[in-house]
């Protein structure tokens, strides 16, 4: 297999939050240009995923590459470096509230370029005129809308020409149009600036028309992957489950307790709430 | 029978580890001071926020505490027929006690937790994650200068308490009860010593501000990222910082003015 070809690549990743397992031997590869989905039911470590891979997080176990590089044994400075040609969209869009639109956006550039106002001027306008939102540029964080500020935020994590975004729930908690919109904002900045996009979310429908490869989790483990309809034509009883919105099946609708009757029958009663 | 060992040893487990968390976070600002140079702006900006915006509550308490000292003086002085070392009596207390630890815990609450609750939401709304994302170190970008914004920012605030202070002290004693003016300023002016006063009462007060900024970014980026989280760690903010203080204050009274 031509491994430049692969940009992200994970081998047996293991990752524990206390005495909970997260991730347990997870191998993902993502190629070079193309937009691949994590997708899983809420809790299984997606955002987590994310995390480990730009070296927020360090894995018990396993190894991220990126672009070549082991993320988690690079030093400090060497993964900033590393980082400086990552972008990552937040799940609310993380801007800083302190700065308005044009400010969040010029902020990469000021602080990573020595490029004059009039140029950072020039690339900003250009960036938010690629998230239509050009005319926004005096507004504050606290008045854009949910949608609004994650394209905002698209274009502050696209101002240094990055290699990759990560996006985190792009889609969580979004209207009908700003839907359509990030998901069209999404494929067309990929294919047009030669970016490598990776989307972790659990919004079936938008994700699958976008992405070129999926890879589902569930119990810490990859259980399916391929494209869309691959998965849909998939024999596991996750994928079917999953792409189906099913409440009971391998994932179970019950968090794991003990046995129904002992439990009422010989279960502590609670305490009355006394706070809030 | 165990539990209660078995919690005492949690706690102070808890207690070093954060305490550790704490002077990483310290030797990491330190180390990050020169990435200020360039960010100059950053640092004005922050020691306006911490320091001119604690401007009024430190002078409004400064012109009190002086006025409440002249008029508690001047009423054991009198007995004495002393009534004119008034000045001495309100300059000492202001430059030695009452200007450092005073204005400390007025910053404490007024700017150190602000400090506390800013980093914390900004924690909460995952913006130091995505500085971390962008490259860019919260350490040097949002910590660093907050912190020496405090460094600068607490000793003038306590010379200016003690300014005002000294100030409101005089308007009571020559305005209000009639102490002699001249007298109130020349033995003001033999008795206060610049190294073993003035000096010490701003040693004091660098410690003081170098102390509570600490505190505060430290449980700032140390909380827990809820709402709940924040409000705790902005109320452990002020209890650490005037629990730090007065402790300090012993300690360094001790050390100047202690035969030790």
């Amino acid at each position: 297999m031509a491994d430049n070809n692969i940009l992200v690549k994970t081998r047996d990743l293991s990752f524990k939050r206390g005495d909970r397992v997260i991730f347990d031997g997870v191998d993902i590869d993502i190629r070079r240009g193309s937009v691949t989905a994590i997708m899983g039911p809420s809790g299984t470590g997606k955002t987590t995923l994310l995390r480990l891979i730009g070296g927020q997080l360090k894995p018990d176990k396993g190894s991220v590459i990126v672009d070549g590089e082991n993320v988690h044994e690079l030093r400090r400075s060497q993964l900033y470096q590393l980082r400086k040609r990552m972008g990552m969209l937040f799940q609310n869009g993380a801007l800083l509230t302190d700065l308005n639109v044009y400010d969040n956006v010029a902020f990469p550039l000021r602080e990573h370029t020595n490029l004059s106002e009039n140029l950072i001027h020039k690339l900003v306008l250009m960036k938010l005129e690629a998230v239509g939102l050009r005319g926004a540029r005096n507004l504050m964080p606290s008045e854009l809308s949910g949608g609004m500020a994650r394209r905002v935020a698209l274009a502050r994590a696209i101002a240094l020409d990055p290699m990759m975004i990560m996006y985190d729930e792009p889609f969580t908690g979004q209207d009908p149009i700003s839907m359509g919109v990030l998901v069209r904002l999404i494929r067309l900045l990929n294919d047009a600036l030669g970016l490598t996009s990776i989307i972790v979310s659990h919004d079936i429908q938008d994700t699958l028309s976008i992405a070129d490869e999926i890879y589902l989790l569930a119990g810490g483990k990859v259980v399916a992957k391929g494209s869309g309809d691959e998965l849909k034509q998939s024999s596991s009883e996750w994928a079917q489950q999953f792409l189906k919105g099913q409440p009971d099946g391998p994932v179970p609708f019950h968090f794991p307790a003990e046995d129904y009757a002992d439990d009422l029958l010989d279960g502590k009663p609670g305490r009355a709430q006394t706070r809030m | 029978m165990l539990d209660p060992i078995q919690n005492l040893g949690k706690s102070g487990l808890r207690f070093f580890e954060r305490l550790g968390r704490a002077c990483i976070l310290f030797a990491r600002i330190l180390g990050g001071l020169h990435t200020l140079i360039p960010r100059l702006g950053l640092v004005i900006y922050q020691t306006y926020s911490v320091g001119v915006l604690s401007l009024l509550i430190i002078v409004v308490s400064g012109l009190f505490v002086g006025m409440v000292l002249a008029l508690q003086g001047y009423n054991t002085l009198v007995d004495f027929g002393a009534e004119e070392s008034l000045g001495i009596l309100v300059a000492l207390s202001l430059v030695r006690e009452l200007g450092p630890v005073v204005s400390a815990l007025l910053f404490a609450g007024r700017a150190g937790s602000a400090l506390t609750a800013e980093i914390g939401l900004m924690k909460a709304t995952e913006q130091l994650s995505a500085m971390e994302m962008m490259a860019i170190d919260p350490v040097h970008r949002v910590m660093a200068p907050r912190f020496v914004a405090g460094f600068f920012a607490m000793p003038l605030l306590a010379a200016i308490f003690s300014a005002v202070g000294v100030l409101g002290g005089y308007f009571v004693a020559v305005g209000v009860v009639g102490v002699d003016e001249g007298a109130f300023w020349s033995q003001m002016q033999d008795a206060v010593d610049l190294r073993d006063d003035i000096y010490n009462g701003v040693i004091k007060s660098v410690v003081f501000g170098v102390v509570v900024t600490w505190i505060a970014i430290f449980e700032g980026s140390d909380a827990i990222p809820t709402s709940e989280g924040v409000s705790r760690a902005t109320t452990r903010t002020v209890v650490h910082s005037a629990l730090a203080i007065l402790g300090l204050d012993f300690v360094l009274t001790a050390l100047m003015f202690g035969e030790i």
